[in-house]
């Protein structure tokens, strides 16, 4: 077999789109195994050199991720009405992806995650489903990714999490201010907070050194490998095996598939904007929860004249997004919730859905200060705060130091309407259709978002706080955290993969990401996507060795 | 001279270098504060005089430096330049109708530079609901706490003021309530 990198004509054995959380995991186990990949990633190949805390380029400049110039988006409520232009998803936009800056959550599924609709019942005017795989099914490969990657947290501390086969490789992360008043709170109110497992080092690992709590994980590179991107972590060995070529610039347009349906290989843009076929025996999509479903509807051909893998219809459909709920509050002594990672306390205590609250839902509860510099001036003070002037700059000046959040992850309750589509108007500067989406919050997800947040203001109550204030809208809106998409199942008639991430339309096509879930559990998805993305590619490595 | 790059990596040093990167991811964070233009490019001077002064409202000086002193006003400039060209309509049409307005409330008045604090609350108060307020606001806030390269936070006054150290790089205990803790 030859070596990495490969031509764009040699048919390697697997294509890869997207390096993201879950693409990069897929690359490594494959390329690992032997296989010969090459993986297209859209964004630059950029290093830990080129990470900065320059907080005005990363939080308002696109620089680590999509560009709404470039890649707009369009948004309407409800598919009777006409998009219009508005950002509406973000997503990691270079080699590793989401991984790269995300702030390192890394909750596993419980094991109820998979099947809510047996336990719970049908909800009406939703998907609510069953996965096709249980927890029992994942947990090896959850236990794969914490060991791989290098997870901190404390097994065992979380009364509600599934049983596990090994503990966390690392011990978990010094706790903040944050964490301590949230952890006090809460155990005075008979709750069961616990060390946040985060996918941060807290101690050397595997050739990367530990965290040096510089405080800027949410959003941000990490310049010291401290976070467990798949860039930091497993993109490395892909390419140390001389079997994976990480390209990164390639815009991909298109699956391309032969007359007996099967892929052939990914179209794509290189940084030239000139077409190129990269050919392959087996495509695999780990694009994300938009991207990968805007993938499959370009696909389309004669033969897939709706788009690819979607003789189901369910392409794009039963979007699942990041439903939040913010409490805050203000105490007498400094915090300096600046330094260190953002999350080092959470609770599951209100996560599992229960019928007695009358409605779907539930969700995790974490400590945390997400506000740097700028955001904190533009957006962090407290109600009744003048908007600028010299109270405004007095209360900046008293309270940035002594401020926490509590942020509660919601579940987002699958509705086939709420979906990702190709807008018929809006080009992207590639000439591509834009993504639309269709997104209205169902009535439930709304409900538990109040619930929540009222859990969370009781909570501060008990924590000593000088001033408490909260935030929910009823009205979210998409923005990360994208699932459902491409949902799994083993009927082919409402789902687009079956249990092992294979298309049911296309024999040599996988989806894995967030894309696949059938449920959202209660955001933090990476850990589950990661497992996932594990799971896959053992499936894939079975079926190309011709075993399934 | 305390807080110079220099002085904070040799007090770091003792502590952290030890620290596989550390001493490169420091020397990164100081390298990323590159110098900073100090001419007005875009706007004419008297519009940037006009500007710098309803800046100087929403984050006043007082007995620490505000907007003025943080140089905001490059910021603004630099924005309008390049990154943000397509608000150029905006500041020009909201700068028009604030004079506007400010000769109609103080007619004996030349500029809004030249209005008196009080009247130029008095004016701002008038048209903070407008859009041209919200972005100069918006401008203002992320010129003041913005790495210095981008031409504000002069001195690094914002992070200054609300208490933010620009170390990357610390060690537990981190505040008043995790001591305790993090010390045993």
């Amino acid at each position: 077999m030859s070596r990495a990198p490969f031509k764009p004509s040699e048919e390697v054995d697997f294509v890869i789109v997207g390096s993201g959380a879950a693409g990069g995991v897929v690359a490594k186990e494959l390329a690992v195994a032997g296989f010969s990949v090459v993986v297209l990633e859209q964004g630059p190949y950029l290093r830990e050199r080129d990470f900065t805390h320059d907080e005005f380029s990363i939080s308002y400049q696109s620089v680590l991720t999509n560009d709404y110039h470039s890649q707009p988006n369009t948004f309407r409520p409800s598919p009777a009405e006409k998009a219009t232009l508005k950002p509406s998803v973000g997503y990691g936009r270079q080699v590793g992806g989401g991984s790269v800056h995300f702030t390192g959550n890394y909750w596993r599924f419980h094991e109820s995650d998979f099947h809510e609709k047996s336990m719970f019942g049908a909800v009406p005017g939703a998907s609510l489903e069953d996965w096709p795989i249980r927890y029992a099914d994942l947990e090896p490969y959850y236990t794969k990714a914490e060991q791989d990657l290098g997870i901190s947290g404390l097994a065992g501390s979380n009364p509600f999490d599934g049983p596990r086969s090994k503990p966390y490789p690392l011990p978990p992360m010094p706790v903040k201010s944050s964490g301590v008043i949230f952890e006090r709170a809460a155990r005075k109110l008979g709750l069961h907070p616990f060390p946040a497992p985060v996918a941060i080092l807290s101690q050397p690992f595997k050739g990367r050194g530990a965290c040096i709590h510089c405080g800027f994980c949410e959003q941000f590179g990490c310049e010291m490998k401290a976070k467990s991107s798949t860039l930091a972590s497993v993109i490395p060995m892909a390419e140390k095996t001389g079997n994976c070529e990480i390209r990164s610039g390639c815009y991909v347009r298109k699956i391309e598939t032969d007359s007996a349906g099967r892929a052939t290989g990914a179209i794509y843009f290189d940084k030239q904007k000139r077409e190129v076929l990269q050919r392959a025996k087996a495509v695999a999509v780990c694009a994300n929860g938009a991207e990968t479903p805007r993938l499959l509807l370009m696909s389309k051909s004669n033969r897939f004249p709706e788009g690819l893998a979607n003789s189901s219809g369910m392409v794009g459909k039963n979007l699942m997004v990041d439903v939040w709920a913010e409490a805050y509050a203000q105490f007498e002594h400094p915090l300096n919730e600046y330094k260190g990672i953002q999350v080092t306390r959470v609770l599951h205590d209100y996560y599992a859905a229960d019928a007695k609250r009358g409605f779907y839902g539930g969700g995790g509860i974490d400590a945390r200060f997400n506000y740097y510099p700028i955001s904190y001036g533009l957006t962090g003070s407290a109600p009744g705060v003048p908007k600028w002037g010299a109270e405004f700059k007095k209360s900046l000046a008293a309270n940035f130091n002594r401020q926490m959040t509590m942020e509660g992850h919601c579940s987002s309750i699958a509705v086939e309407s709420n979906s990702f589509s190709l807008d018929p108007d809006v080009k992207d500067a590639w000439g591509l259709p834009a993504l639309r989406t269709t997104y209205s919050p169902h009535p439930d997800d709304v409900k538990t978002r109040r619930f929540i947040r009222d859990r969370m203001v009781e909570i501060f109550e008990a924590s000593g706080a000088r001033k408490i204030w909260s935030e929910y809208e009823a009205d979210v809106l998409p923005s990360v955290h994208l699932m459902g998409t491409c949902r799994m199942g083993s009927d082919p008639q409402k789902s687009v993969v079956n249990a092992n991430h294979r298309a049911h339309d296309v024999p040599n096509l996988f989806l894995a990401d967030g894309s696949s879930f059938v449920t959202s559990g209660r955001q933090q998805p990476t850990a589950t996507i990661q497992a996932l993305a594990y799971r896959a590619a053992d499936k894939m490595i079975e079926w190309a060795k011709g075993k399934a | 001279m305390s807080d110079t790059p220099l002085a904070r990596r040799t007090v770091l040093r003792s502590s952290l270098l030890l620290i596989p990167g550390v001493a490169e991811a420091l020397q990164h964070a100081h390298d990323s504060a590159k110098a900073v233009s100090a001419h007005i490019e875009y706007l004419n001077p008297a519009d940037a005089a006009d500007i710098e002064a309803m800046a100087g409202e929403i984050i006043p000086s007082s007995d620490s430096p505000g907007a003025k002193e943080a140089g905001v006003i490059y910021f603004i400039d630099r924005a309008l330049a390049t990154f943000d060209k397509d608000k150029r309509d905006l500041y020009r049409e909201g700068l028009a109708a604030a004079r506007a307005r400010r000769s109609a409330m103080f007619p004996e008045s030349s500029s809004i530079a030249a209005l008196s604090t009080k009247q130029r609350i008095t004016l701002l108060e008038s048209i903070e609901k407008t859009p041209f307020f919200s972005t100069l606001r918006e401008h203002t806030i992320i010129a003041f706490f913005a790495d210095p390269q981008w031409g504000g936070n002069r001195g690094k006054v914002g992070w200054k003021l609300i208490g933010f150290e620009d170390k990357f790089a610390f060690q537990p205990p981190f505040g008043y309530y995790d001591a305790p803790e993090n010390r045993q």
